[in-house]
C-alpha cells in the first residue's frame, strides 16, 4: 500500500513539475507576457518611494525637524527627481510595448 | 508509513537537486525552467510537510520501531510533549530547518512569481542548494525515518529540561528565525551575480528579514523565559554559547534592517548592506551548528552530533563565497550618495550599526575564546558572564543614546538650532529621572545601571515627543483629532511607527535588566522545617515539605511550602520543588541506568526546578530548592540492592514478571516519599529578590507587537490612493493635469 502510495505521489510531483516544460510556444509567450518588465518595476518602485520621501519631508517640517529653507530646498530637490522618474518611466512603458502613459 | 515518509524524504532530496539545476539553466532566460524550477519548490514543500505529519504522527501514536522515537519519546511521554519531542532530537530539528525553507522558499516564490525575473532563478538555485544540503544530511547522516530492531520495549523519554510549555514554540521559533534569513540573503546573493545591486532585491525580501527578526527575537525571549523558570540557577541569560549564538545573528540582524533604510531612502550603505546579511546568515548558521555540534558546553545543547562537520563546512561555503562576491562587486556597490551631516538621521543609524555589530564581534569572541584558548594554549578557557557585562553593557548604554536620537532627527541633515530643540525635552526628562533616582533610591551605586536609567528615559521621552509631534503635525495637515491623528499615523506609515514601538518595548526591556541585574538581592538558604531566615525584607519560613509521585511522567518531586512575610505581615505562600526522573541517562525504568540501581537513576540524572515565585510589577520574589538527599541513601541503596536481586532472575522477556519489577520499584519509590515526609532532610533554597524583572517580558512583548505593527502589510488599496494623490500633485506642478 505504502508502496503505491509513493509511486502515486512520483507521479503527481512528476506532472505537477513539468507543466511549464510541456508549454506550447503560444502558452510560453503568455507565461512571458505576465513578467514584470524588471525597468518599469523598479522605475515604480522608486516613484513609490520618492513620494514617500517627498510625504515624510512635509511631515518633518511640520514637526520642526527641518528648517524651512532645509526644507524648500530638499522639496525641489525631490520634486525634481520625482519628475526624472515619471519621464523615465514613461519611456519604459513605451519601450516595454505597453504604451500605457505614465500618471493616472 | 514509514517507508513512505522515506520515500517522500528521498523524493524531496532529488527535488531539491532539481530545482537549483533548472533554475540555474533558467538564469540563461528559459522561462520554462525558471517556472519548473518553482513548482518544484512547492512540491519540495509538500514532500516535507508529508515527512513532519509521519513524524509526529509516529511521536503521537510512540512508534517504537522508529529510532527518533525510541530515543525521545516513550509511552509515558505526556501527549502534549510527544509532538514537541520531534524537535528535541537532532533528525526532527533537521526536518524542521529544512520544512521552515522550503515554506519560506515556497512563499517568497510566490510572491515574486512575477517579478525579478533575473534575481528569482539565481535566488532559487541557492535556496534550492540549501535545501539539498540538509535533506542531504538527513539522508546520509541523520535520517528520522531509521527503524530500530528489535523494537525496544520502552522509549528513553523527553529530556525533563525540555518538558516546558515554552519548549513548544521555543525551537520552532529560533529555527524559523535563523531560517528566514535565508530569503533575504539569497537574494542579496542573486543581486551580487546579477550586478543588479539597486534596492529591488531589499524591497521584495524586507518582510522576510522583519519575520526572522522577530520570531528570532521571541525565540530567544522564550528562551529567557524558559531558563528563567526551569533551570533554577535564578537568572534570564548566563551568557551561554547557544543564548549568544541565537543572540548574534538578531543583533547584526538589526542592524541590517535599518541600513537597508538607509539605502532605501538615500541609494547609501550597498556594501555594508550585502556584508550585514551575509555576515546574519552565517551566524544563523552557526548558530544552528552551536546547538547540534556540541562543540561548545551548553545548558541549552542537547544531543551529540554528527552534522557537526558538513554544517561547518556549508559556513565556510558562504563566508568565503559571499566575500569573494562582494570583493568582485567592489566597483558595482559604490553608493550613489553621501552623507551629507553627521547631524542626520542616516549617521545616527550608522553609529547604531557599528555598535550593534560591535556588540556581537565582543560576543562572538566571548563565545569562542574557549576554542581560541585551546587552539593557542592547549586547554580551554572560558569567560564568565562578568567578562561579557565588562564589555557589552558600555556599548550597551551608548546603543540605547543612539536609539533615543535616530527617530527625531530628519534625514539628510539638521540644522543645529533645530537638533538642539528636538533634544532639548527627551534630555530634561533624562535629567528629571535621574534626579529624582539619586534622590529616592540607592540607583547610584551603580552607576552603569543609573546611566542605562537616564538613557533610556531619554530614547522613551523622544519617542513620546515623536508621536505627540508627529499626531500634531498630521492633525495640521489632515485636521481630526489626537487619537485619529495617531490612528492616521501609524497607517500612514507602518514601518516607521511600528519600529518607533519595538524601540519603546527594547528600553522597558533594558531597564529591567539593568534593574534586576544591578540591583538583585541572590541568598542560597540552608533550612530545616520549622526554620527560617531574612533576605532583603522579606522573612522567609520553611513551613513543611511536600512529596509526590506522578506515575505518568515516572517523575518523582520534593517540594517546600514557604511562609514569607513581608516587613512584619503576611506576604505569600512560594512552592518551590524539584523534579526527578526515572530512568534517564540510557536506563529503562526496571533496570536503572548507567549511573546506579534503578532507585539512584532517579536522582543521578537530570533534574528540573519547579521555581516558587510572586511576581508584582516591581519585581519578583523567586525561590528554587535542592532537598539534601543525603539522609535518603541508605533507604536508595538498601531499595537498589534488593531490587537488583529480585531483577537477577527474571528474564527480560518475561513481560509479567518485569511488570510486577515495576510494581516493586513503585512501592520502593513510594517508600522513599514517605520517608521524605516523615523525617524531612534539610534543604537548600536559593532566594533571590530581582527588581522590576517583570517588565522584561512586558517590554518583549510590547516590542512584539511593534514588530508585528511593521511586518503588516499597508491595504493595496490605501497605497494606491496616496500614490495617486501625490501623483496628481506632482503633474499639476509641472502642468500636466
Amino acid at each position: 500500500m505504502e508502496i503505491v502510495l509513493a509511486v502515486l505521489i512520483v507521479a503527481i510531483v512528476v506532472w505537477f513539475v513539468s507543466v511549464p516544460l510541456r508549454r506550447t510556444k503560444e502558452q510560453e509567450a503568455a507565461a512571458t507576457q505576465r513578467i514584470e518588465d524588471p525597468r518599469v518595476a523598479n522605475l515604480e518602485a522608486a516613484k513609490e518611494a520618492k513620494y514617500r520621501e517627498i510625504r515624510d519631508t512635509e511631515l518633518d517640517r511640520e514637526q520642526g525637524k527641518l528648517s524651512q529653507e532645509d526644507w524648500t530646498r530638499q522639496d525641489a530637490e525631490l520634486r525634481r527627481d520625482a519628475v526624472k522618474i515619471l519621464k523615465e518611466l514613461d519611456e519604459a512603458k513605451v519601450d516595454a510595448g505597453r504604451g500605457v502613459p505614465a500618471e493616472r | 508509513m514509514i517507508t513512505l515518509g522515506f520515500a517522500c524524504l528521498i523524493l524531496a532530496f532529488a527535488l531539491a537537486i532539481f530545482a537549483a539545476v533548472a533554475a540555474l539553466i533558467g538564469t540563461r532566460g528559459d522561462r520554462r525552467f525558471v517556472d519548473s524550477s518553482r513548482r518544484a519548490v512547492y512540491a519540495f514543500a509538500a514532500l516535507l510537510t508529508i515527512c513532519v505529519i509521519i513524524i509526529e504522527a509516529a511521536f503521537a501514536r510512540t512508534d517504537l520501531s522508529l529510532q527518533v522515537v525510541a530515543d525521545h519519546s516513550s509511552t509515558t511521554t505526556p501527549i502534549f510533549y510527544r509532538f514537541t519531542a520531534m524537535w528535541s532530537s537532532q533528525e526532527g530539528s533537521l526536518l524542521l530547518w529544512a520544512w521552515v525553507l522550503s515554506l519560506t522558499s515556497s512563499a517568497v516564490l510566490f510572491a515574486t512569481r512575477n517579478k525579478h525575473r533575473e534575481l528569482a532563478p539565481w535566488a532559487t538555485a541557492i535556496l534550492m542548494g540549501l535545501g539539498t544540503f540538509f535533506t542531504g544530511l538527513m539522508l546520509f547522516d541523520a535520517n528520522p525515518f531509521a527503524r530500530l530492531s528489535p523494537v525496544p520495549p520502552e522509549g528513553v523519554g523527553l529530556e525533563p529540561l525540555l518538558r516546558h510549555p515554552a519548549m513548544a514554540i521555543h525551537p520552532p521559533m529560533l529555527y524559523t528565525g535563523y531560517v528566514f534569513w535565508a530569503i533575504p540573503f539569497a537574494f542579496a546573493i542573486a543581486a551580487l551575480i546579477t550586478r543588479r545591486l539597486d534596492a529591488s532585491w531589499i524591497r521584495s525580501t524586507r518582510r522576510f528579514a522583519l519575520i526572522a527578526w522577530l520570531c528570532l527575537g521571541v525565540g530567544i525571549l522564550l528562551g529567557a523565559r524558559w531558563s528563567y523558570s526551569e533551570l533554577g540557577w535564578g537568572g534570564y541569560w548566563g551568557w551561554d554559547p547557544v543564548e549568544n549564538a541565537s543572540l548574534m545573528p538578531w543583533l547584526v540582524g538589526t542592524a541590517f534592517l535599518h541600513s537597508i533604510m538607509v539605502q532605501e531612502r538615500r541609494g547609501m550603505l550597498r556594501v555594508w548592506n550585502v556584508t550585514l546579511i551575509c555576515m546574519t546568515f552565517s551566524l544563523a548558521l552557526l548558530g544552528t551548528f552551536l546547538v547540534r555540534s556540541g562543540i561548545l558546553e551548553s545548558i541549552h545543547a542537547f544531543g551529540e552530533s554528527t552534522v557537526g562537520g558538513p554544517l561547518l563546512v556549508l559556513i565556510g561555503v558562504v563566508i568565503v563565497g559571499s566575500t569573494l562576491l562582494i570583493v568582485s562587486r567592489l566597483p558595482d556597490l559604490k553608493s550613489e550618495k553621501r552623507i551629507e551631516s553627521l547631524v542626520s538621521r542616516e549617521a545616527i543609524f550608522l553609529v547604531n550599526n557599528l555598535l550593534l555589530v560591535g556588540l556581537a564581534a565582543v560576543i562572538f569572541w566571548g563565545t569562542f575564546f574557549p576554542l581560541i584558548s585551546e587552539l593557542f594554549t592547549g586547554s580551554k578557557a572560558s569567560l564568565a558572564a562578568p567578562w561579557f557585562d565588562r564589555y557589552t553593557t558600555p556599548l550597551a548604554i551608548l546603543l540605547v543614546l543612539f536609539t533615543g536620537i535616530g527617530p527625531l532627527f530628519a534625514w539628510r541633515r539638521v540644522s543645529l538650532g533645530a537638533a538642539r530643540r528636538l533634544l532639548a525635552w527627551p534630555a530634561l526628562a533624562a535629567v528629571v529621572v535621574t534626579g529624582l533616582l539619586i534622590l529616592l533610591t540607592d540607583a547610584d551605586s551603580h552607576p552603569f545601571a543609573l546611566v542605562m536609567f537616564a538613557l533610556a528615559s531619554f530614547a522613551l521621552a523622544a519617542l513620546v515627543q515623536e508621536f505627540a509631534k508627529g499626531a500634531a503635525a498630521y492633525r495640521s495637515l489632515k485636521g481630526g483629532s489626537y487619537p485619529r491623528a495617531l490612528a492616521g499615523l501609524f497607517a500612514r506609515n507602518r514601518r516607521r511607527y511600528g519600529g518607533y514601538v519595538v524601540h519603546a518595548g527594547i528600553a522597558i526591556l533594558l531597564i529591567a535588566v539593568a534593574a534586576s541585574s544591578s540591583f538583585q538581592t541572590s541568598r542560597d538558604l540552608r533550612l530545616r522545617p520549622g526554620q527560617s531566615a531574612t533576605v532583603d525584607h522579606y522573612t522567609i519560613k520553611y513551613a513543611k515539605p511536600t512529596a509526590e509521585i506522578s506515575a505518568p511522567e515516572q517523575r518523582l518531586t520534593f517540594g517546600a511550602v514557604l511562609k514569607v512575610s513581608k516587613d512584619g505581615g503576611p506576604y505569600a505562600t512560594l512552592y518551590p520543588s524539584r523534579n526527578y526522573y526515572s530512568g534517564v541517562g540510557g536506563g529503562t525504568p526496571v533496570t536503572g541506568g548507567p549511573g546506579g540501581g534503578p532507585i539512584r537513576s532517579f536522582f543521578e540524572g537530570e533534574a528540573t526546578s519547579e521555581v516558587g515565585r510572586k511576581t508584582t510589577v516591581s519585581g519578583d520574589l523567586w525561590t528554587s530548592m535542592i532537598p539534601d538527599l543525603g539522609p535518603l541513601n541508605p533507604l536508595i541503596n538498601k531499595s537498589d540492592r534488593k531490587l537488583e536481586q529480585i531483577g537477577k532472575g527474571v528474564s527480560p522477556k518475561n513481560m509479567q514478571a518485569q511488570q510486577a519489577l515495576g510494581a516493586l520499584q513503585g512501592l520502593a519509590v513510594r517508600n522513599i516519599e514517605q520517608q521524605y515526609l516523615k523525617d524531612p532532610p534539610p534543604a537548600t533554597f536559593r532566594v533571590n529578590v530581582n527588581p522590576l524583572v517583570t517588565w522584561i517580558w512586558v517590554g518583549g512583548a510590547i516590542a512584539v507587537i511593534g514588530g508585528l505593527v511593521a511586518i503588516w502589510p499597508a491595504p493595496e488599496a490605501r497605497r494606491r490612493r496616496v500614490s495617486d494623490v501625490y501623483a496628481a500633485r506632482l503633474a499639476r506642478e509641472l502642468g500636466r493635469a
